[in-house]
């Protein structure tokens, strides 16, 4: 209990961290974004939009730093991220309610298909050291040497362009209406199939080579020797006292790369025009829509911290270690 | 990802550091994996500093070629402009190694700083600066580098890899407060404490030799981090793409459609030297790995004993086998010279809690 009193004051802590990078990175920027963004959208911008531009880059100067972090924080617990100018007038947190559903769907099963099938792998690979599983290695090294927007590319060209087996773009088809019926849902898993895959070929390896190494250094030691020597089944020593103890580390890396597993999720929307909240981000980026790409910055961290909770979560429940301290 | 194998190397490859009599320098070198990945990353360098002469045409330079496919005039193509994309390769990719080394001495140096401050200071300031890096760490990098990057009012390759550099120090910091930690309180850093040696000197001369594997794997891996970093920032565009680089090359590639018109020597290259790259960085940071801890050396022999029931083995020194396993694997403890038992991997696994 503890433990889990300890990280959490940890992940709020970090919580208010980011929030507080988010609400100072545009006012230590020099130059005056703001002056050059009105001439840039000339008469596209009306009054409330500019305004709250102003505040965004701190530049109402009749107020404080320390008034405008406070009004910063008041609009954030009222759900109020700041208005986008590509999609004026909707609020950044609408757009970002709308492309967070798809991204959560895709990048949560993806993450956890390439964790578990990772996993997997890497177990029997270490097990069985130097057979052809374990020389799959440098092939799987070069997999996840490659950008995943870059094989999302290939993946266009080759199944979309070449052979029309996946449409290439889009989360679903343009002519169904989203509703929790059959044709939109399967409609939404045809396209999702090209996107979901790219992910999950580029980030196995990672999985696959942590998990085997971790297993080398388990099947070395003496509790495993133990086991083996009382005749214990070789699939039993395998999985309950060789790949329980080496999955431990496998789980809190889990936790730490979901920061890198996020970035290349993002792109992989970018690539695919998937509407989740990497694809608003790139178009943000493209328009220089800077509320809009705060907004996305402050809800991945937000997600990757309520993502690092669960892992801990789950580290409990296979640890009793951590659970006995309490 | 090659960064979470050396974790879990690093301290076994401490106890071998400790006690190992008389290491064979060049072993490193002679291990397979090694010489191709420097081989790689050598002719990599070549053409970074060749590139621009070696070039036939200039990259930016319109030709009457337009969208050709791969020809002995053009190796890799050209675009819907006529610009010899192998050019463009060629000319970018010092661009590509320029950020991706810059930003890792940067993330480097601000790791070692922290990181062994923190592990050999301990109390507050260890509390303080592991929170930091802990922050940092859990703070998805690729979208902040992301925000920094389009705040700023110019981009070029030098602001880029200071930012990349800026935000990718803490796993480094990590890894290296951990290994200071179990460094810290060894007989030899005890004796030269004793000795009135000053703080500094011991960091530097006692503690940062026995950093160098870790420090060396660290490096690398935030080499990688910044080419992928860097690529991506220039693909969506952020970065100023008027500079080449391979991030530029698929940029223009995806902007004027080259996957619908079917120009797959558009983007296939650039892709390819990206993972080629990064590919031999993870070379080179497995070889580190297995020369730091022995048991990750891919030899068939190290589980040719199976223990079975009724079945007592005989042990002989093996000479192929490294000792540390030949030890840890048999079940009767023959008196070896030197080596140590191994560790358990990163603390989180201790043998006197198994059953």
């Amino acid at each position: 209990m503890r433990y889990l009193i300890q990280r959490l004051g940890f992940y709020l802590f970090t919580a208010w961290a980011a929030i507080t990078i988010n609400f100072f990175i545009p006012r230590l920027m020099p130059g005056d974004p703001v002056a050059s963004l009105i001439t840039r959208y000339a008469g596209q911008l009306d009054s409330k939009a500019i305004d709250s531009l102003r505040t965004l880059f701190g530049l109402d100067n009749e107020e404080s730093v320390w008034q405008q972090y406070l009004d910063y924080w008041g609009n954030l617990f009222q759900g109020d991220l700041g208005t986008s100018f590509t999609y004026f007038p909707t609020g950044v947190s609408e757009i970002i309610s709308q492309s967070l559903p798809w991204t959560l769907g895709l990048m949560g099963l993806t993450t956890l298909l390439s964790f578990l099938l990772g996993t997997a792998i890497g177990v029997y690979a270490g097990w069985k050291r130097g057979s052809w599983v374990d020389n799959m290695l440098p092939v799987t090294t070069f997999l996840s040497a490659i950008p995943y927007f870059w094989l999302g590319l290939i993946a266009i060209a080759v199944f979309a362009v070449q052979w029309s087996v996946f449409p290439a773009s889009g989360g679903y088809d343009n002519s169904l209406v989203p509703a929790f019926d059959w044709p939109f849902i399967s409609s939404t898993i045809y396209h999702g199939t090209l996107p979901a895959l790219t992910i999950v070929v580029s980030a196995i390896a990672g999985w696959i080579l942590g998990m085997r190494n971790m297993m080398v250094s388990v099947s070395a030691e003496d509790y495993v020797l133990v086991a083996q020597a009382k005749g214990l089944p070789e699939r039993r020593v395998m999985f309950s006292y060789a790949a329980r103890n080496a999955i431990l580390p496998s789980i809190s890396n889990f936790a730490l790369s979901l920061g890198f597993i996020v970035g290349g999720t993002l792109l992989v929307e970018m690539v695919f025009s998937y509407p989740g909240i990497g694809f608003v981000l790139f178009q943000g980026v493209g328009a220089k829509d800077y509320p809009l790409m705060q907004g996305v910055f402050l809800i991945i961290t937000l997600a990757v911290l309520a993502a690092n909770l669960v892992a801990d979560l789950i580290y409990l429940l296979l640890d009793p270690r951590t659970r006995r301290e309490a | 990802m090659a960064l979470q194998a050396s974790e879990s190397a690093v301290v076994a490859a401490a106890d071998t550091d400790a006690s190992a009599p008389r290491r064979d320098k060049l072993r490193f070198l002679r291990n397979g994996k090694t010489l191709v990945g420097l081989s790689i990353l050598g002719f990599f360098v070549l053409l970074a500093i060749f590139g621009d002469a070696l070039a036939p045409y200039d990259p930016s330079a319109r030709g009457p070629n337009i969208m050709a496919s791969p020809s002995w005039d053009h190796p890799f193509g050209t675009t819907q402009t006529g610009q010899d994309i192998f050019s463009q390769i060629l000319v970018g990719t010092r661009g590509v190694l320029v950020v991706g080394f810059v930003a890792a001495v940067l993330a480097t140096v601000l790791g070692v700083l922290i990181g062994v401050t923190a592990g050999y200071l301990g109390g507050f300031g260890d509390d303080a600066l592991s929170s930091l890096s802990n922050i940092f760490l859990v703070i998805p990098g690729l979208p902040l580098i992301i925000i920094i990057t389009s705040f700023l009012p110019e981009t070029n390759d030098l602001t880029i890899a200071a930012v990349i550099g800026l935000t990718s120090w803490a796993w480094g910091a990590r890894v290296l407060r951990a290994q200071t930690l179990s460094l810290r309180n060894r007989d030899y850093v005890q004796a030269a404490r004793a000795t009135g040696e000053s703080t500094w000197r011991i960091i530097v001369f006692e503690l940062l030799p026995n950093l160098t594997p870790v420090i060396a794997t660290g490096f690398i891996g935030t080499v990688i981090f910044a080419v992928l970093s860097n690529i991506t920032l220039a693909f969506i565009g952020i970065a100023d793409i008027s500079e080449w680089n391979w991030g530029t090359v698929l940029f223009w590639a995806q902007n004027n459609q080259a996957l619908a018109q079917d120009a797959w020597w558009w983007f296939v290259p650039a892709g390819l030297c990206i993972a080629l790259l990064g590919t031999s960085l993870a070379l080179i940071n497995y070889g580190i790995d297995e020369f730091i801890n022995p048991r990750l050396r891919n030899e068939k022999a190290d589980r040719s004993v199976t223990m079975r029931v009724g079945f007592t083995p005989v042990l002989r020194d093996q000479p192929g086998v490294p000792a540390g396993v030949a030890q840890a694997g048999s079940p009767a403890r023959v008196p070896a010279p030197a080596p140590p038992p191994g560790s358990a991997p990163q603390g989180t696994i201790r043998k006197d809690d198994q059953a």
